[in-house]
């Protein structure tokens, strides 16, 4: 299964990854970091399949992807 | 001074001469009445000896293209004249603050505005008060003689690396366009190695920034207060000044560049006649003699400054004078060039009565 | 396990100031691949501007220039000519490159300067609050063109791409985007192409990069997003503009 490390302290929260992630397995968390903004989570690590769309579209370049 | 030959050169080919001789192999620049022989001469010189010659697309253009040179280290170089040298402000004032060696030239012509393309001292104000926005200074080196257009570019280059700070030589359109005997020589200092600082490519080491932005809570004052310092020990070591003082001297003549040698030959000739005048040349207009000069009002010596334009050194004059002494003045604005005999009036004038000799 | 994306080694960890969904980090990031796989960051000299981009030195691991706003074209042109072995990028924004710049990079295109350059076009004034820029688009309000950007006040938009690519200089020239992932995808290989324009001294490699910026457009950055394709896109065309090929040197 393909590993999704999210750097969530450093997220903004503009949820472009959620959009364009082609399984839908993204979401906007409902907890605050530390800049205050609502960050990216992981809903369904089961769907990920690794393409690293979500990190490759991220403005904050926080998202790495190992498979 | 080995290696040294002596020829009948333009001022503004000396200077050029003088820039290739220091090792600056890199000049940008833009046309410009009357200091186009250097960019001639230079277009010339420069490709044929491993350099590059840039003629830019304005003076806004070589200015920046100059900034980035000296970023990485290298002596370069930009000349122009009055007009250009306004254009040229943002990019010196973007090197005092990013610590950039550089060497300006301005061969004065005469403003405001477009003006004209008579000689002039009309830019003294802009450049020793930095002349763009922001609290810095930049050296200001006033050449009176042919060989001093050479001398004082050698020693532009070796100033600007030393301090890491632009320098300017303001010359003039007599200086720069006529001929004299120069003794052109090789210079011995080294340059300085700039792999401490310069932009040379993060090789084996974090990247690097040649910056003047500081946004960061006391991080400006605290840069400012930074450069303040280094303008401070400019001024301790550097402030150059040329100053023949007769005994009983009876008053004495300041003046800088073209005025300083018109106003020489008056001098000469009133000493020749059993007068007793003295001789004040600023070599440095900025940092700026004040010592030296204090020295003389504190004799009670009356000082008459002579320039180029309708008073502008005269205020330095003063300010260093603090009232030890009378400060007169003898302007002249660009369009008429005084004569030695025009100055000698001046200063007969205002020698103290009773005194002249037989 | 093996890495399919990770940070680029060029960057430095410090994080982006820009506002959520700006698209400046991502183009950062395609920068700092490129210079990663050209492996050029030990000889990388890059000019910074003034705007948005102004941190770049922040973020790069590597040497920066600081430029006067618009002047970056010149700076760069003072760092290639005395250090031809280095390689040297500019990052300008519109304002930056397209208005107070556009005698710079005009003439550093003109005479062919071997030289990178990453153009960001968001139509707008992003550091000062959203002012109208010379790519504003028709009837886009802005700080200054409160009623929408008007030709007969204000000019139209301006095609710096189309306008470079006729200049012998150039060679290599194209708009792109990034805002979807195949627009993405594009966008690098351009990035790409004008870094191995410079490699190949084929002079001025020029990418526009179409960019977001939701604070200045009052936009969620979803809506932002879109607004690349809806509104710009259709007056800005993406394309390679220019491209000098093999053999036909400078």
């Amino acid at each position: 299964m393909p590993k999704l490390v999210i750097r969530d302290d450093r997220c903004k929260g503009c949820s472009i990854c959620v959009e364009f992630c082609p399984k839908d397995c993204l979401e906007i968390t409902d907890r605050l970091n530390p800049l205050g903004y609502r960050p990216v989570g992981l809903r369904d690590p089961e769907a990920c399949t690794g393409c690293a769309i979500c990190a490759r579209m991220c403005p904050e370049v926080v998202i790495e992807v190992w498979k | 001074m080995s290696e040294s030959k002596v020829t009948f050169e333009k001022g503004n080919v000396a200077l050029a001469k003088a820039a290739v001789a220091a090792g600056c192999r890199y000049y940008f620049g833009y046309p410009i009445t009357p200091q186009s022989d250097i960019p001639e001469y230079l277009s010339g010189v420069l490709p044929r000896i491993g350099g590059q010659f840039v003629q830019a697309e304005s003076e806004v253009a070589s200015i920046n293209m100059l900034l980035g040179a000296g970023a990485t280290g290298k002596r370069a170089m930009t000349s122009s004249s009055s007009p250009g040298i306004s254009l040229k402000q943002e990019g010196i004032s973007y090197m005092a603050g990013s610590e950039i060696p550089a060497v300006i030239v301005n061969v004065q012509r005469s403003g405001p505005g477009l003006g004209g393309i008579a000689p002039s001292q009309g830019d003294y104000f802009q450049a020793t008060r930095g002349g763009g926005h922001g609290d810095y200074r930049v050296i200001v080196l006033a050449p009176a003689s042919v060989q001093e257009m050479y001398d004082l570019t050698v020693l532009a280059f070796e100033l600007a690396d030393a301090y890491r700070t632009p320098v300017m030589v303001l010359a003039d359109a007599m200086i720069g366009m006529m001929k004299e005997p120069l003794e052109e020589w090789v210079p011995q200092n080294p340059e300085p190695a700039k792999d401490d600082w310069a932009a040379t490519g993060a090789a084996g080491r974090p990247g690097r920034r040649i910056k003047s932005l500081y946004l960061g809570d006391g991080e400006l004052a605290e840069h400012n207060w930074k450069l303040a310092q280094k303008y401070e020990r400019i001024r301790r070591e550097e402030t150059r000044v040329q100053i023949e003082l007769p005994e009983g001297c009876e008053l004495a003549v300041v003046a800088f560049g073209s005025a300083a040698r018109i106003a020489k030959s008056a001098v000469d000739r009133l000493n020749d006649e059993g007068r007793r005048v003295g001789y004040v040349r600023p070599i440095t207009l900025w940092p700026f003699p004040e010592e030296a000069i204090r020295r003389v009002a504190e004799q009670g010596v009356p000082l008459l400054t002579v320039e180029l334009n309708t008073g502008q050194m005269v205020e330095d004059v003063r300010l260093a004078v603090e009232g030890r002494a009378p400060v007169h003045f003898a302007g002249y604005p660009p369009g008429y060039l005084p004569s030695p005999d025009d100055i000698y009036d001046e200063i007969v004038r205002r020698l103290p009565a009773g005194k002249e000799a037989a | 396990m093996k890495p399919v994306f990770v940070r680029p080694q060029s960057l430095t960890d410090k994080p982006f100031h820009f506002c959520p969904g700006c698209h400046h980090g991502v183009i950062h990031r395609l920068v700092a691949e490129a210079i990663d796989r050209f492996g050029v960051r030990e000889r990388t000299i890059a000019a910074a501007s003034v705007g948005c981009s102004v941190f770049l030195y922040d973020y790069f691991d590597i040497d920066v220039v600081e430029s006067p706003h618009g002047r970056a074209p010149a700076v760069a042109t003072g760092i290639k000519r005395t250090n031809p072995d280095k390689f040297v990028f500019i990052y300008q924004g519109d304002g930056d490159l397209a208005a107070i710049g556009t005698a710079e990079i005009i003439h550093a295109a003109n005479r062919g300067e071997n030289l990178t350059v990453v153009f960001v076009n968001n139509t707008v004034y992003g550091m000062t609050g959203g002012q109208m820029a010379p790519t504003t688009l028709l009837g886009q309000p802005t700080t200054t063109s409160p009623y929408g950007r008007e030709f007969g006040q204000d000019g139209y938009p301006i095609k710096m791409t189309e306008m470079l690519a006729q200049l012998e200089g150039v060679g290599f020239a194209a708009r792109v985007a990034v805002d979807t992932p195949a627009r993405l995808a594009q966008a690098r290989k351009a990035v790409f192409r004008a870094f191995e324009t410079q490699l190949e001294e084929k002079g001025m490699g020029f990418v526009e990069i179409l960019s977001s910026c939701p604070t200045n457009w009052g936009m969620k950055p979803l809506e932002a997003v879109r607004r690349i394709e809806r509104e710009m896109i259709p007056y800005f065309p993406l394309g390679v503009y220019k491209e000098r090929k093999g053999s036909d040197a400078l």
